[in-house]
């Protein structure tokens, strides 16, 4: 190449002589939402659209009756403060929150980890990490391997120093799944499913697998003293 | 058909539906949803894939209706409701026996509330696992954050109204955690409570919260979460 061109930097403190220009040159490329979709088919709102939410509000109050005329609500005595059931129960959707009450410290279940679950969800979109996505064996998988394995290690650790086996062994399963892709090289269409899972959806596939089976074993598996019972 | 095509002509309808029928054109089906207050949040047009059910499983448009049934029924079972000590649960005895279809409005209001948590959180799964939180709509992200939130303390709340063994000690078992939070927690507590333990003015805060506070601050922000998916460009 012969013909480049040659740059010269003037210094010069009159700008209208001698213009400048800054340019800044980010060293990755930051992270793009993904653009619209131009040329992607479109319908009518009306009555594409329309038809589905009509016939969706009339499935939803269809099933809703047929339950309401098949399952009646609970309702027991009227409230007495003398009569303790044993267990008092939250209703379902705290249960898992009650299960944690039953393992940690009050201050711990009842508003440390509440308040980090609001807290971990409510900051998702701002993280490039969830933006990207990229699955977790994408990049440097060895560091990855040494860093998540010592992390869930420690995290057990701190399960079983706890007694919560309920937390403890789904996490180690998940943890298997999760390092699966790293040792098995094999092709297939599972592990080429769990190799593509980014790291914000492997914790939120813990987070919601932890949750329901602390529900489960809250509303079936705890008797009298929370208690573990045979359903 | 016919009746319809003719009531479509009078004065009276035209004068209430700014739009012609029978429609024709494209510009007429526009004009439905243009000229239609609850219909214009839509846009005119749609992507075809962001409508199909395997798209979003309608789990949003699911939560909305839910919570739609909850307000009908809700509105109704106050008017057998009294937030008052033996009251309420006698009304609810009432609802069962004295009032026509009054336990089939109990259990409308009841399992809608249940499956609306449930329809709430999937959705949430649905729009996470879709990455359709990422910018622009990270705020309403934030937004459906606050509306789980909202669903979870509303059903909360209305847990404790029929006053049985079941919300009262459930209601307990919950308001016992508010008081380890640091600093504030017993004070907080009393304010819930409205004393030191669940009793009359307990009943009558969770009524005012369950019937007043929650549903209007889910509405607005109901209407704010359906305004954002516009303005941020439809669905994902
Ligand atoms: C009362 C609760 C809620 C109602 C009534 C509601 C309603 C809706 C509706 C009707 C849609 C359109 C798409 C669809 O039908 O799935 C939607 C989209 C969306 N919702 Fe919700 N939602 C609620 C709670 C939530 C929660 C808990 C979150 C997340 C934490 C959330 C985040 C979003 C986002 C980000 C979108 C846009 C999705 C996209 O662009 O594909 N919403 N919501």
């Amino acid at each position: 190449m012969t013909n480049e061109k040659q740059f010269e930097i003037e210094i010069s403190t009159d700008s209208k002589e001698v213009p400048q220009r800054l340019a800044i040159i980010p060293e990755r490329t930051p992270v793009k939402y993904e653009l619209e979709k131009p040329d992607e088919k479109l319908v009518m709102t009306f009555p594409n659209l329309i038809i589905r939410e009509v016939i969706c509000f009339q499935l939803v109050v269809i099933v809703l009756a047929l339950i309401s005329l098949f399952f009646d609500a609970p309702l027991e005595e009227l409230a007495n403060l003398q009569n303790t059931p044993n267990p008092a129960k939250a209703p379902w959707y705290f249960l898992g929150l009650q299960e944690l009450l039953h393992i940690f410290p009050p201050v711990v279940a009842g508003v440390l980890i509440p308040l980090l679950v609001l807290i971990a969800l409510i900051v998702i979109p701002y993280f490039d990490i969830n933006i990207k996505r990229s699955g977790l064996w994408n990049d440097q998988p060895k560091k990855t391997f040494v860093i998540f394995s010592s992390s869930i290690f420690l995290f057990f650790l701190l399960m079983i120093f706890f007694d919560a086996f309920s937390i403890a062994i789904p996490t180690l399963l998940i943890y298997i799944l999760a390092v699966s892709p790293y040792f098995i090289k094999k092709e297939n269409v599972f592990i080429n499913a769990l190799a593509h899972l980014s790291l914000a959806e492997w914790i939120m596939t813990w987070f919601v697998f932890v949750s329901v089976l602390l529900i489960i074993i809250g509303t079936y598996f705890r008797g009298p003293g929370w208690n573990w019972v045979w359903p | 058909m016919k009746i319809l095509n003719n009531l479509a002509k009078t004065k009276f309808w035209q004068s209430v539906f700014r739009t012609k029928l029978p429609l024709s054109t494209n510009l007429d089906r526009s004009l439905v949803i243009f000229n239609s207050l609850t219909l214009h949040i839509h846009p005119v047009k749609v992507r075809l894939r962001a409508i199909k059910f395997s798209y979003t499983f309608y789990l949003g448009m699911i939560s909305f209706f839910l919570f739609f049934v909850l307000i009908v029924t809700g509105v109704l079972l106050m008017l057998y409701y009294q937030p008052a000590i033996p009251h309420a649960y006698r009304n609810m005895k009432d609802l069962e026996y004295v009032v026509s279809n009054g336990s089939f409005l109990r259990n409308m209001h009841r399992w809608s509330a249940h499956l609306m948590v449930i329809s709430v959180f999937l959705h949430m799964l649905r729009v996470f696992y879709k990455g359709a939180y990422k910018p622009p709509r990270e705020f309403n992200w934030i937004i459906g954050i606050v509306l789980l939130v909202s669903t979870l303390l509303l059903s909360y709340t209305g847990y404790l109204l029929p006053y049985d063994q079941l919300s009262y000690w459930a209601v307990t078992v919950g308001t016992n955690i508010v008081q380890y939070i640091p600093v504030a927690g017993k004070e907080i507590r009393f304010l819930l409570l409205g004393g030191n333990e669940i009793g009359e003015y307990t009943l009558v805060r969770f009524y005012v919260l369950h019937c007043v506070v929650l549903p209007l601050v889910m509405i607005l922000l109901i209407a704010f979460h359906f305004w954002r998916i516009r303005k941020d460009g439809g669905l994902l």
